[in-house]
């Protein structure tokens, strides 16, 4: 029996092992590329780089200026950061006045906003681009608050599932002691929400550091965020450059990977936390 | 108590997230619902023509009826590897051996990776394969079928892994002893104890798939970009080239995206009447 089991695990591991080849062969693929002259990736991705097509950093350095990847790095920080800490701190006092000050009215924005989560981009997409455009809210500083009404669906109602679970005797102390609903709220009710706050920033910033269409359609011709360049390379002028485009690819990847490996426990769970209560 | 003494504070609380909610989606929505019945190229200029835009889809080309019939065969084809391939995985994983971790934070690891990046990272690959028999991605329907089928099982594999092993710690271990010392064997172990602890994970999954494949669009706009002709544009990407390849047919691009909304509604409600019906039994 034992020495059956140990057989098994060995062959689990191996197949495990292959198969983790599999999921990490591409992303490798792509590295090995961005180090070859533009003309022989197309003929011979699987190749490794040698004498005749390694061009060093070529790739790079083209990618770098046809892109301007610098300052859509620098965007899709600036986007994603501030709108996932205006998210955070406007959806989270929304879901706990919803759920502390229950009638008609914010029963009614509670179902319209659990609505949004299930209605498609492209449904929206060309009569917000409008109003976006008309309101002067194309640009980097209005996407966040484009971001905060159409991200606002999941994060209120995975807020207000929680907050709903918390008691509110502690509130009710904090309100015989005098503290005002605002003082009350930032220091005894959003302390409390921590575990979900960091899914609520996970699954939001994974989303917006990712979104491609919507900030392509509101703010793309003038702000370019990494994936907007990406497909401006792939798409734009005369022929594509495949050796910038595997430099670049290389490039968006490697902040994901970063952050991944750095929070990856806190990532694992609230995306688990939010497939499965969303 | 509570609720009185915060209910006048809705300015602060509540305004802020419902201005930009009926700015975002609210406005946008039934400004687009109503465009759908409109003969327009800006949202000033439209005219009501009723149900005209709806007639034109099915009359002036089959386009959309082809990416309905692409993304529902896409649909079934990956939810099913995806799911049986995320579910195997986690039962190997769940057993009691030692460096599983690694590897589950290896095969989650494509699921961070952005759609347009991924889309061209297994664009380069399946042309360099192709590549060998004379061929490119954008040759045959077929291609760009089972390139997306692989893209996005490579894609949410480790995810839906993630939610099944889950499901999977919750088994009983000592029904499963029991099970043991009754003699029963791994696949009536699977059968009548582990699959019905984890249905709920089913479900979930299932659904969650199901969504993703039927929205998808980053990753069919990269890989594909719907080539050759129009034969792999799935429904969101469809909808997306009528209101921007091609000039007068916005209220046909904005009819199909109501469409496209009723039917993600549907999954949307059958998934909740699903749901509920499990948790009342």
């Amino acid at each position: 029996m034992k020495t059956k089991n140990k057989r098994l695990d060995l062959l689990f591991y191996i197949l495990l092992s292959l198969l983790a080849l599999v999921f990490i062969a591409p992303v490798l693929i792509v590295l090995s590329n961005s180090f070859k002259g533009q003309f022989y990736i197309t003929d011979s991705p699987f190749t490794l780089p040698d004498a005749t097509t390694f061009v060093g950093l070529e790739n790079y350095v083209n990618g770098l200026r046809k892109t301007g990847f610098f300052s859509a790095f620098l965007y899709s920080t600036f986007i994603t950061v501030c709108s996932v800490v205006v998210i955070v701190f406007f959806t989270s006092m929304a879901a706990w006045y919803i759920s502390r000050v229950r009638n008609a009215f914010t029963k009614a924005i509670y179902y319209a906003l659990v609505f949004s989560m299930i209605v498609p981009f492209q449904m929206v997409m060309f009569s917000l681009s409008k109003i976006t455009n008309a309101m002067n809210l194309d640009n980097p500083i209005g996407i966040i608050f484009i971001y905060l009404g159409f991200g606002a669906g999941l994060s209120v109602f995975l807020f207000t599932g929680f907050v709903s679970g918390i008691p509110n005797e502690v509130e009710e102390a904090a309100m015989i002691d005098g503290a005002t609903p605002v003082r009350m709220y930032f220091s005894v009710v959003f302390p409390m929400m921590k575990p979900i706050v960091i899914t609520v920033a996970i699954l939001n910033a994974m989303w917006i550091w990712n979104d491609y269409l919507l900030p392509y359609l509101l703010i793309g011709n003038k702000y370019k965020t990494i994936p907007i360049a990406v497909q401006y390379l792939q798409g734009g002028y005369g022929s594509r450059d495949m050796g910038a485009l595997m430099a670049m690819l290389v490039l968006s990847i490697i902040p994901v990977v970063v952050f991944y490996l750095t929070c990856q426990k806190y990532i694992i769970k609230g995306v688990v936390a939010g497939a499965v209560k969303g | 108590m509570i609720k009185k003494y915060v209910g006048k504070y809705f300015p602060i609380f509540l305004f802020p997230t419902v201005i930009a909610f009926f700015v975002a989606f609210i406005a946008p929505f039934v400004i687009g619902l109503y465009l759908s019945f409109c003969d327009f190229t800006t949202v000033t200029n439209a005219r009501f023509i009723g149900l005209e835009n709806y007639l034109r889809i099915f009359s002036e080309s089959s386009d959309f009826l082809n990416a309905l019939w692409f993304t529902v065969k896409f649909t079934v084809v990956s939810v099913i590897s995806i799911n049986v391939l995320a579910f195997a995985l986690a039962l190997i994983l769940t057993r009691p051996m030692k460096g599983t971790s690694g590897f589950r934070t290896g095969f989650f690891m494509p699921n961070l990776i952005g759609g347009i990046v991924l889309g061209y990272i297994w664009q380069i690959i399946i042309n360099g394969v192709l590549g060998y028999f004379g061929v490119d991605i954008t040759y045959a329907a077929k291609y760009g079928f089972w390139g997306l089928v692989i893209l996005t099982n490579w894609q949410q594999i480790g995810y839906m892994m993630i939610i099944y092993i889950a499901g999977i710690q919750n088994v009983p271990s000592d029904m499963l002893e029991a099970a043991d010392i009754d003699g029963a064997s791994y696949f009536q172990k699977l059968r009548y104890i582990i699959i019905p602890t984890v249905s709920s994970a089913v479900t979930i999954c299932t659904f969650l798939t199901l969504s993703n494949s039927f929205k998808l669009f980053d990753q069919n706009l990269a890989l594909t970009g719907g080539a050759p002709g129009n034969q792999t544009a799935m429904l969101a990407l469809d909808i997306y080239k009528t209101f921007y390849n091609r000039v007068g047919s916005e209220g046909i691009g904005q009819a199909k995206a109501v469409i496209f909304f009723v039917i993600v509604a549907l999954i949307a409600l059958v998934q909740q009447y699903v749901t509920l019906s499990r948790d009342t039994e």
